[in-house]
């Protein structure tokens, strides 16, 4: 049986003139200790799933339709007493952006004795003891002086890393991360990722890792999920999706990077910005942008297909394999 | 954090000299204190002859130079009144309106911090509408007319409450007699402080209200609920913190402005307070008091911003006192 089964998850935001969708009916599954990376472009709804899996969606968003089965219990149905349960013990978030996660009027010692008291009967010694071992387990220098501090004497790369201690507090069975390091030194970044995937492999702790980043997902996940426009458009082995994908907006994404250019050469953006959630183009959302669009991705959504390894949404997937164009696409 | 005190120091010092200054000018302005001195059946030859024994007749900075000497040493003149030194007038009435301060503070405080996180959490129940649809009624209506509508209700139609003075006072020590000795004293400082606090309290739910909504907003109050902390942690520890940093310092300058206010409460109220005897120094053209009194009221002033910047400073601790001014 699977950590996580997500099923249809629809998410809305009511405005005030209107109600728009924010994820229109996503399904994936997570296995036990498996890392599963989200990309996509800003607004493609990779955060909003994030927060959906915890239930954490502040108003006006809320969870339209869908659920969302973690070890075998819908979050969606879940009463407050066992949300509190499931977050921060069984389930674990890492947020983006490290200077501004931490309650800068709470020492680190706080911070973390109180999310083991919340879930665990332990007194306030027990509990310091645990936070030291978990702050020596992220390579945190003298932990015992760290838990006397307050975040604003930290760097932000030792803030996410505590960041990260207190996910694991718990020995959660799954750990959200929410573009870790995109607040951080490029240097910091590759620490932190290596961290993480070092401890997710070592404690067996499934990891759902949101990014924009195509070679952070590679290096860290096994499964991917691509996103546009609130919907999965390709989904499957991250090797898979890296070196072959079959989604138009994937390949974009992978001919954008800048390894993909030869020096002196100009970037290959994707034409285009993705659509605001209150103007998603009708048929598939990627059509505007997309060079192969026809009538039919004009009018109708595509279904997910099976596709050589991977799952695409794609009406015109087969053209695309057998004609030059993709030729041309991959070149 | 000696430093810091002594940079402090330094500018509650400029602060008090411009205070001191402007007092200072306007004993010059209000009136001539010969008339209030010898009346007026003495003849001009005489008041010349006064004026330069009482050295009216020196230059500005002459007699300023005097004026903050005699002030240093504790002499901010004579009352023309009570014939009495100015300072021991005030230092009389003083233990009344700091009572009276104090019992508006434990109400703004007791009230203030409750009602702005409840309108701040359930910003959407009937309750939380009709506190803060009080609150600009508060904040709308005039110190004095809430006092008089306050006696109209509760002394005259109720009869539950007296309408003036003290009523019992007991003894402390030096000049300082307390109402919070006797029933009959808690019973005398309810109106008063109520009326004093009408203005103060709903700015402050308000204030706080706002604060409090911004803070419930941010990503480490979200994070918080990610790991699982109950509500009321959340609130009361993670958020209201964080809420009451800038309520602080607004706090501490209102606690200032309250000693003004004063004067209108105790007016009202009859209460034997520095502000009742401003009022009364201004009708009687009793210049050395009422210099006196604005330059006790500007110490108080500069006293209490200076204690609230060193609290800030202990409640916030990204500010470090020990390293600050060095």
């Amino acid at each position: 049986m699977s950590l996580l089964s997500v099923r249809d998850l629809t998410v809305k935001f009511a405005m005030r003139d209107q109600t728009v969708t924010a994820l229109n009916g996503i399904s994936f599954d997570l296995a036990k200790g498996e890392r599963l990376g989200i990309v996509g472009e800003s607004g493609a709804g990779k955060s909003i799933t994030g927060f959906s899996l915890m239930n954490l969606l502040s108003r006006p968003g809320y969870i339209d339709n869908g659920q969302i089965l973690f070890e075998g219990e819908d979050v969606v149905q879940m009463n407050d007493k066992r949300l509190r349960n499931l977050r921060g013990n069984r389930m674990a978030m890492i947020f983006q952006d490290p200077m501004v996660t931490l309650n800068p009027v709470l020492t680190i010692g706080q911070q973390m004795t109180e999310t083991l008291m919340a879930h665990r009967k332990l007194s306030r010694e027990e509990a310091r003891q645990i936070a030291i071992v978990k702050l020596r387990e992220v390579y945190i220098p003298s932990p015992e002086e760290r838990l006397e501090q307050y975040p604003h004497e930290l760097s932000g790369g030792m803030r996410q890393r505590i960041i990260i201690a207190i996910a694991l507090l718990l020995d959660p069975q799954l750990i959200i991360a929410d573009e870790p390091t995109t607040a951080l030194d490029v240097t910091i970044q590759a620490d932190i990722m290596e961290l993480m995937l070092e401890l997710c492999q070592s404690n067996q702790v499934g990891l759902i890792l949101i990014t924009h980043d195509l070679g952070v997902v590679s290096q860290m996940t096994e499964r991917t999920l691509v996103m546009y426009a609130g919907r999965i458009i390709e989904s499957g082995r991250t090797r898979e999706i890296i070196n072959d994908p079959q989604h138009p907006y994937t390949q974009g994404l992978i001919n954008a990077l800048p390894q993909q250019t030869l020096p002196g050469q100009r970037l290959k953006q994707i034409p285009g910005n993705m659509p605001g959630l209150a103007s998603i183009p009708a048929g598939c959302a990627f059509n505007p942008r997309c060079k192969y669009a026809t009538d039919l991705c004009r009018s109708r959504v595509p279904e997910t297909v099976h596709y050589g390894e991977v799952e695409v949404a794609c009406h015109e997937v087969q053209r695309l394999h057998s004609d030059e164009d993709r030729q041309e696409a991959r070149a | 954090m000696f430093a810091y005190l002594a940079k402090r120091v330094i500018q509650a010092i400029a602060v008090m000299f411009v205070i001191s200054l402007i007092a200072f000018a306007i004993q010059g302005n209000l009136g001539d204190p010969l008339r209030e001195l010898v009346g007026q059946s003495v003849s001009e030859e005489v008041r010349q002859q006064l004026r330069d024994e009482l050295g009216l007749n020196d230059s500005f900075v002459t007699q300023y130079l005097r004026f903050a000497g005699n002030a240093l040493q504790g002499d901010l003149g004579t009352s023309y009144f009570f014939k009495e030194p100015a300072l021991d007038v005030i230092l009389k009435k003083l233990p009344a309106t700091l009572e009276l301060v104090f019992g508006a503070t434990l109400i703004i405080v007791g009230f203030s911090v409750p009602l702005g996180v409840y309108t701040a959490i359930k910003p959407d129940t009937i309750f939380s509408r009709i506190i803060m649809g009080l609150s600009i009624i508060g904040i709308s209506i005039p110190v004095f007319l809430t006092a008089i509508l306050m006696i109209f209700v509760f002394s005259v139609e109720y009869g539950w409450l007296p309408s003036y003075g003290r009523g019992d006072t007991v003894h402390v020590w030096g000049y300082w007699q307390t109402n919070f000795a006797t029933a009959d004293g808690w019973l005398h400082i309810i109106l008063p402080s109520f009326a004093l606090a009408s203005i103060m309290l709903p700015l402050f739910v308000r204030l706080i209200r706002a604060e409090m909504m911004e803070v419930l907003q941010s990503e480490y109050v979200k994070y918080a609920k990610a790991k699982g902390i109950k509500p009321w942690r959340i609130y009361f520890i993670h958020a209201l913190k964080n809420t009451l940093l800038p309520v602080i310092t607004v706090g501490g300058v209102q606690i200032g402005t309250m000693v003004a206010y004063t004067i209108l409460t105790e007016t009202v109220f009859q209460w034997p307070g520095m502000g009742f005897m401003f009022l009364e120094a201004v009708n009687r053209v009793d210049t050395p008091l009422i210099v006196a009194y604005l330059i006790v009221v500007g110490f108080i002033f500069v006293v209490t911003n200076t204690i609230v910047d060193l609290i800030y400073g202990l409640v916030n601790p990204t500010v470090n006192i020990a390293r600050m001014g060095a």
